[in-house]
């Protein structure tokens, strides 16, 4: 073979590994995009049976905002309940697995990643019995007083932020373990002999040096939950509902996709806005002084 | 804070360590005045640098005491001690930069103004305009010097060094060698240095604590331990030393006579460890000359015939090894200053030295000869 085609071949073998996955993405990533944003712009007054027009309609955004903005607001407020829950629980547990549980290790973090093995149907499902009014856990929390005699938890804001935190810690726990599992022990020493107690070496050390983890982890987190439905469904009521039950209902049960498409939109677009802003401050370590 | 102490001097009383049925520090009990330069010397787990953890407070004696003037720090946590550690590491906060590395101990004290004390120790070891860098931007030798401004920044009553050169090159290690030195003297605070280097601990030491196997074998001034070692181990980890197995059977008058290999040999009874039983009797190479005949073995040195097997010049000396009539192997190393013969590989020579170079160590009955020249060292290659 002469060396002129060998090294054509050499430019060339980068393009042709993207290939598969970038056509992939093309036609069941971009194209459906694209087709949902089509649908946001489509003439409102159409309907499946009488077949929707582009009619460049920017208004459906304002509209869908102005119906739905307090099931965009609450998907935000539950999302971020129930991430301020899973960091009190999470990092302290990724922490204890990552540096503490010696030969534990291993047992643990399949004891976290375990419930994914079954589906999140199911272990919603599963959070329905036991939020249930004849319950234990109600019946528990009756009698220490803690709720009032017709005190309930299912069909309320926290039995839907209860399920997404449980839901979805092990994308909390995951990245912050490999993170926290890194972290050099002779780091903590020299804080320690620099005059570092624990808690400031736990502030100035661990935290900042964990900080790839915790982001990669919220994010992981976040995302998914601000999207969710399902936990809305099974363990809240229409009042609890997240923007996740409005799409849902626009597509399948009202068939309204001009609404559903904008929705859609709006959501991603404020995930995205959420994210980035995040970013620009925890990416930044003058955090850290 | 604590600057006022008067007596400062860190005392090391009974301090043992075990780890489960390992001794690793087997009661040691050594004082270092303060505003020394202290190195302990010892191979690869001999417990120097347990020891200099328990003075950290980074691992708990299993026994015995840590102190520091009057003061017990035993039980201190790390950050109550005025106390400050350069890692073998180094341990660099990798998310700070220079500057604020260094100002860590300052500002976890609260001490407010930090930017003068920082640059000014910066500029101390030399690492002036670099203080936005990052560790992984620095190169070793610079990573080196933040990991000492950051320790030293904090003026600790002790300055404990683990291995800090042993990461670098040689050229480095040996110019970093006379920077800590230089900046010894200059901030006049403790310096606690664990080494297994014994040029290192050599040239920059006022005091030597040679370790072996959780205990210190010789405590003193480098060249006194060198000159006179008390033990085999010193003889051969401090410098190396030709060590023949001898008897001894008490002093007569002003010497001690001894037997090795059937031959007799004396030395002045000042210069002998032990003078009865099994014995050493050992010459450092340099000090076992080498003559063509016995003519030429100037008066009151003391001898014995060999062969020359190996002859290599390094450059400042040459390095012979001489068979003994026993089957034994001696070093001897001769200065290339143009003075002395040189000997070809198979001459027959006498050995020689003067008595008053020569020491006695006691010896572990049966224990036989031990040849400096058999120890391993890096040996150019020819191709």
């Amino acid at each position: 073979m002469s060396p002129v085609t060998t090294s054509a071949r050499r430019r060339l073998l980068p393009y042709l590994l993207v290939l598969p996955g970038a056509a992939w993405l093309g036609v069941f990533f971009v194209v459906p995009l694209l087709q949902l944003g089509a649908a946001s712009l489509y003439d409102p007054t159409g309907s499946l049976s009488t077949g929707y027009a582009l009619t460049w309609a920017f208004g459906n955004y304002p509209a869908v905002l102005q119906a739905y903005w307090p099931q965009l607001a609450r998907s935000f407020g539950y999302a971020a309940a129930a991430l301020a829950l899973a960091l009190l629980l999470g990092y302290p547990l990724a922490y204890a697995i990552a540096r503490k549980a010696g030969r534990w290790k291993n047992l643990l973090l399949v004891c976290v990643v375990a419930p994914m093995f079954t589906s999140f149907l199911v272990r919603t499902l599963a959070w329905k019995t036991i939020l249930s009014d004849h319950g234990w856990l109600v019946g528990l929390l009756r009698d220490v007083h803690l709720l009032g005699p017709n005190g309930r938890l299912l069909a309320t804001p926290v039995a839907v932020v209860l399920g997404l935190t449980y839901n979805f810690l092990p994308l909390l726990v995951l990245p912050l373990y490999a993170s926290l599992e890194r972290l050099d022990h002779r780091l903590l020493e020299a804080a320690g002999d620099l005059y570092a107690s624990g808690v400031q070496t736990f502030r100035r050390v661990t935290l900042p040096l964990s900080m790839p983890g915790l982001i990669a982890g919220t994010l992981l987190f976040f995302i998914p939950a601000t999207g969710d439905y399902i936990n809305a469904e099974l363990l809240g009521s229409p009042n609890e509902y997240m923007v996740g039950n409005v799409i849902d209902s626009a597509f399948l049960v009202r068939l309204d996709y001009p609404q559903g498409a904008a929705l859609s939109f709006l959501l991603m677009a404020a995930i995205l806005a959420v994210v980035v802003g995040y970013l620009r401050r925890a990416g930044t370590d003058e955090v850290w002084r | 804070m604590r600057q006022e102490s008067p007596a400062g001097d860190l005392r090391l009383a009974n301090l043992t360590k075990r780890f489960g049925a390992l001794t690793a520090v087997d009661d040691v009990d050594l004082t270092v005045p303060q505003g020394s330069f202290f190195a302990l010397l010892g191979p690869s787990g001999c417990g120097k640098t347990t020891t200099l953890r328990m003075v950290a407070g980074l691992e708990e004696p299993t026994s015995g005491q840590v102190l520091l003037g009057d003061r017990d720090i035993t039980r201190l946590r790390p950050y109550q001690r005025p106390v400050n550690t350069v890692f073998q590491s180094y341990a660099l906060f990798p998310h700070l930069d220079v500057a604020e590395n260094v100002a860590f101990g300052l500002r976890r004290r609260g001490i407010r103004t930090v930017d003068e004390q920082v640059r000014r120790m910066l500029s101390l070891v030399r690492l002036d305009g670099h203080d936005r860098r990052r560790p992984a931007q620095l190169s070793g030798g610079q990573q080196q010097r933040v990991a000492l401004a950051r320790a030293l920044v904090n003026h600790p009553q002790v300055l404990l060094l683990d291995e800090p050169l042993g990461a670098l090159d040689l050229t480095l290690r040996r110019r970093m060698q006379l920077e800590l030195k230089r900046i010894q003297t200059e901030v006049g605070i403790t310096f606690v240095h664990v080494t297994h280097d014994q040029e290192e601990a050599m040239t920059m030491a006022d005091t030597v604590a040679v370790m072996n196997a959780g205990r210190i074998e010789q405590l003193g001034a480098p060249a006194d331990s060198y000159e006179f070692p008390a033990t085999a181990f010193v003889a051969t980890f401090l410098g190396r030393s030709n060590l023949l197995a001898a008897e001894a059977a008490g002093r007569v008058g002003a010497d001690v006579p001894v037997t090795a290999h059937g031959a007799r040999f004396s030395l002045p009874a000042d210069r002998a460890r032990s003078d009865r039983g099994a014995v050493y009797l050992g010459v450092r190479p340099e000090k076992l000359h080498l003559a063509g005949s016995a003519d030429q073995v100037p008066h009151g040195h003391q001898h014995l015939d060999g062969v020359v097997t190996d002859a290599s010049n390094v450059g400042v000396s040459t390095q012979y090894l001489i068979r003994t009539g026993w089957g034994g192997e001696l070093a001897a190393f001769a200065a290339n200053n143009g003075l002395g013969r040189r000997f070809p590989v198979g001459a027959s020579v006498l050995a020689h030295w003067d008595p008053r170079h020569a020491f006695l160590l006691p010896r572990e009955p049966g224990a036989a000869d031990r040849s400096a020249g058999l120890r391993d060292e890096p040996t150019p290659v020819s191709s």
